[in-house]
């Protein structure tokens, strides 16, 4: 029975993270743009100069 | 670079913006240019390496054939209006902000993101795509801010600064319906499980533990009841004080009695508690209410007039001249205004020519010329030379800002009532007379089930369907029109949208569009030779209707002998090649007045009259359309600032019922709203500049026009992206189907609510049933919403 207790308790904190996690992105302004990131990352590094 | 593009066979296209190339002689690196800007902007971004720009997109820039003045961003030098618009400042660094219209495609944002390989000063830029932003951090021992604005411009995104932006903190965005959402779906999920094992029956030999995981949940439901729940009681208070019942007070109760009961249930150890519910219907609303409420960041909806006014203008003092702030102009001021400038205030012109293009103030297509000592009114917009302009009102007592400052414009629309409001009240008030009965019944027969029974009535029976049904359905019609580029400020629109029985459109810039003219030659025909010569000519002036003339002849000459002046307010006449042209005015060509319906230039050569050039203006295309189309349903009524020369043909249009008024201040066609509401009608009005904000205000639904949702529009209900204009009848229909599905989804959600209430009124209603019905009527409301709307949408064949 203690085992079931035991577990919650972790399964609660774990969840708890993830809604901390959350809270923390979108206060951060993850969400603000959410088309550039996705452009972004598809450029190369400054090509070399010719 | 060594990629070597092809060029579209017959025309030439702009390697920077992609627009025809009349002229072939602008060339560089092989590559043609439309315009000397384009070809600087090229240059600039070769020097420094930076040609990936043009690899990422082809074409990717912006046409840079109006030129920007040299000095327009000397005003930047001042330390306070340099205060007013940076957001951060050290010893070493400046963070600021600019708005950059111009930025569209990945290039874009590509070139922007590495501004700092282009000058030293710059430390980073950080692009807000959605918000169309740049925010950059510069060094300020190496450049200054002008020097920054001008980099921008160098390469064609030029910062949009406005009156508006000084001394404006950003809007802080309001993200606390998101974390109440946040933490009512972890509390929710979370007591959903913990719950599973009273669901299926728990031995009774583990009563420790039954007993550990209902205080489990009702610890989790705190959150939800202190903390989510607290946008309903806000808005329920609010509507409260205001003597109002809106539909989030009975929803308050529903909350208040399950938490109650629940936490009785709990306390006393007789039960589990409904706290799954409770935190589920919390959940399902604020998700609802966040969808409804997703605004369209980069829209703004409240420009007044600041945000179209420039920052700061130039002062002429006795012998040299300073920039100053719009609030600190004061009477008799002397002003410069140079081409293409906003006139910020009203004044009389005391040097130079003014022709003033007043379309988007008044609504006349045509700008107006003045002369020196006549009065000019703020909002005109100078085309042509500088002009000095004595300042006989401050800003804040001019034409245009006066009629902000009219009552209208302050005080806010008023409580917004919908008919699910009114559904609310009506079946609250049924769900209470149920619940008095059940209890009363079984007060008589078994007293100890009567508490039983009305709480479990009111906590099945609360209202929530019908909230839900109505935010799930304006989320997503909301999201359908705007994908339609049809935005709409507010959910409570869409209601407004659908009880309109009149239209009214504004004629310029919404009917016709924007600058375009229409150009109708009649005479002899003009020889190739000749029309090249006419071309050249017309080219040389600066005159809209002259610059109509140019673009209608095409291709001008490449190296022609020429000699023209320019007779201001009459023509221009010249010798091109050996051929005397003359272009303008009847008077000035023909020596007689003419009795002329419209805007007309005549052309002679060699002093023998050709024919004449009729200027009309160019409706867009989809308009005689979507006139007819709507005719049949509304009142169409069109409410012009402009002369009315377009009369027959408006009148050939709309049918013999429309009612059309012309020559309209921006007071009167408020006025001519007002009397239409007085009638009981419900009007509609699409408009598209300065002299339309009062009307639009005044409409129960006011629509902004505007080519590119970047632009300046006036405060409105609505923005339409004139590309959908022609879809409005479908727009205006999804939007009457709005009520009809909500209603839809609630009858089906009332079904499952009268199955509830069968149990209910019992007093036998298990933990286990109402746990998933709760949840199974929110999703089904869900999904009949979703797909009611996306059905509707397909039917009216809409995006």
């Amino acid at each position: 029975m203690s085992v079931i207790i035991l577990l919650l308790i972790a399964s609660i904190s774990v969840a708890g993270l993830f809604l901390g996690a959350f809270i923390w992105s979108v206060k951060t302004g993850q969400y603000d743009d959410e088309e550039s990131p996705s452009v972004r990352m598809l450029f190369d590094q400054q090509p070399p100069k010719k | 670079m060594s990629k070597d593009r092809l060029m579209p066979s017959t025309e030439l296209a702009c390697y920077h913006c992609g627009e025809s190339c009349r002229n072939t002689d602008i060339q560089a690196h092989d590559k043609h240019f439309c315009c000397e800007g384009c070809k600087m902007v090229y240059e600039i971004l070769n020097e420094h390496g930076m040609c990936t720009y043009y690899d990422l997109n082809s074409n990717p820039g912006q046409s840079q054939k109006i030129t920007v003045r040299p000095d327009k961003f000397a005003f930047l030098e001042d330390t306070s209006i340099e205060q007013s618009l940076i957001s951060f400042k050290d010893h070493q660094h400046t963070h600021i902000s600019f708005y950059l219209p111009q930025m569209h495609c990945s290039s874009c944002l590509w070139l922007l993101e590495q501004l700092y390989k282009l000058s030293e000063g710059v430390v980073s830029c950080k692009v807000n795509f959605e918000r169309k932003e740049a925010d950059i951090v510069f060094d300020h021992r190496l450049m200054t801010l002008r020097q920054l604005a001008e980099l921008l411009t160098g390469i064609g995104y030029e910062p949009y600064i406005s009156y508006n932006d000084l001394g404006k903190r950003k809007p802080v965005t309001d993200r606390k319906k998101i974390f109440r959402l946040g933490v009512a779906g972890f509390c929710f999920a979370n007591i959903m499980l913990m719950s599973f094992p009273e669901y299926l029956g728990i031995d009774d030999k583990e009563g420790q533990l039954l007993i550990f995981f209902r205080y489990l949940n009702l610890v989790l439901s705190l959150p939800v009841f202190f903390y989510s729940a607290g946008e309903f009681y806000t808005s329920a208070w609010n509507a409260l004080r205001q003597k109002f019942l809106n539909i989030d007070a009975p929803i308050v109760l529903a909350i208040w009695v399950t938490f109650a009961r629940s936490l009785y249930e709990v306390l006393t150890g007789t039960g589990s508690g409904y706290f799954d519910s409770m935190t589920g219907i919390v959940f399902f609303m604020l998700a609802g209410r966040v969808l409804q409420d997703r605004t369209h960041r980069q829209l703004n909806f409240d420009r007044d007039y600041t945000s179209y006014f420039p920052v700061a203008v130039t002062r002429i003092n006795d012998d040299s001249s300073d920039t100053v702030t719009l609030p600190d102009i004061r009477l008799n001021d002397t002003l410069l205004i140079h081409n293409q400038e906003l006139i910020p205030a009203d004044g009389i012109i005391t040097r130079g020519r003014a022709l003033i293009d007043y379309s988007f103030v008044t609504g006349e297509s045509l700008p107006v010329a003045k002369e020196m000592g006549e009065i000019v009114y703020a909002g005109g917009k100078q085309v042509g030379g500088n002009i000095e302009v004595l300042v006989i009102k401050e800003v804040a007592q001019s034409y245009l800002t006066r009629l902000w400052n009219k009552d209208l414009f302050k005080n806010e629309s008023n409580q917004e009532s919908s008919f699910v409001h009114g559904l609310s009240r009506w079946f609250t008030w049924v769900v209470f007379a149920v619940a008095i009965a059940a209890g009363a019944y079984w007060f008589w027969q078994d007293g100890s089930r009567s508490w039983n029974a009305i709480t479990a009535v009111l906590i099945i029976a609360c209202p929530c369907a019908l909230l839900l049904s109505n935010t799930f359905t304006n989320g997503n019609i909301l999201r359908i029109l705007s994908r339609n580029h049809f935005y709409l400020r507010h959910a409570t629109v869409i209601e407004k949208m659908a009880d309109i029985d009149t239209i009214v459109f504004d004629k310029t810039g919404t009917l016709t569009a924007g600058t375009e003219m229409e150009v109708v030659y009649d005479g002899k025909p003009i020889a190739p030779e000749i029309r090249k010569k006419v071309a050249t000519l017309a080219a040389q002036s600066t005159h809209p209707l002259s610059k109509g003339i140019a673009a209608w002849a095409g291709q001008t000459l490449k190296d022609p002998f020429l000699a023209f002046e320019e007779f201001p307010g009459k023509g221009i006449e010249g010798m091109v090649d050996g051929d005397l042209i003359a272009l303008g005015s009847a008077v000035f060509i023909t020596g007689k007045t003419q009795n002329d319906e419209a805007s007309v230039v005549y052309l002679s050569v060699e002093g023998k009259l050709l024919g004449r050039f009729r200027f009309r203006n160019h409706y867009r295309q989809s308009v005689p359309m979507l006139l007819r189309q709507l005719q049949s349903r509304f009142h169409i009524a069109v409410v012009s600032g402009d002369n009315d020369g377009e009369l027959l043909y408006l009148r050939k249009l709309l049918g013999q019922k429309s009612e059309l008024y012309f020559n309209q201040q921006p007071e009167d066609k408020l006025e001519v709203l007002k009397s239409m509401q007085q009638e009981g009608r419900k009007v509609m009005m699409i408009g598209d500049g300065l002299n339309d904000s009062g009307a639009l205000k005044q409409a129960d639904v006011g629509v902004a026009i505007t080519d590119n949702s970047n632009n300046f529009t006036p405060a409105s209900d609505a923005i339409i992206e004139a590309g959908s204009l022609p879809n409005l009848y479908q727009l205006i229909r999804l939007c009457k189907l709005n009520q009809k599905i909500v209603m839809a989804a609630f009858i089906i959600s009332i079904l499952y609510n009268i199955t509830g209430l069968y149990f209910a009124v019992q007093g036998t209603l298990s933990p286990m049933i109402a746990a998933i019905l709760m949840p199974c009527s929110s999703i089904s409301i869900l999904l009949i919403t979703f797909g009611l709307t996306n059905l509707s949408s397909k039917r009216l064949k809409l995006d």
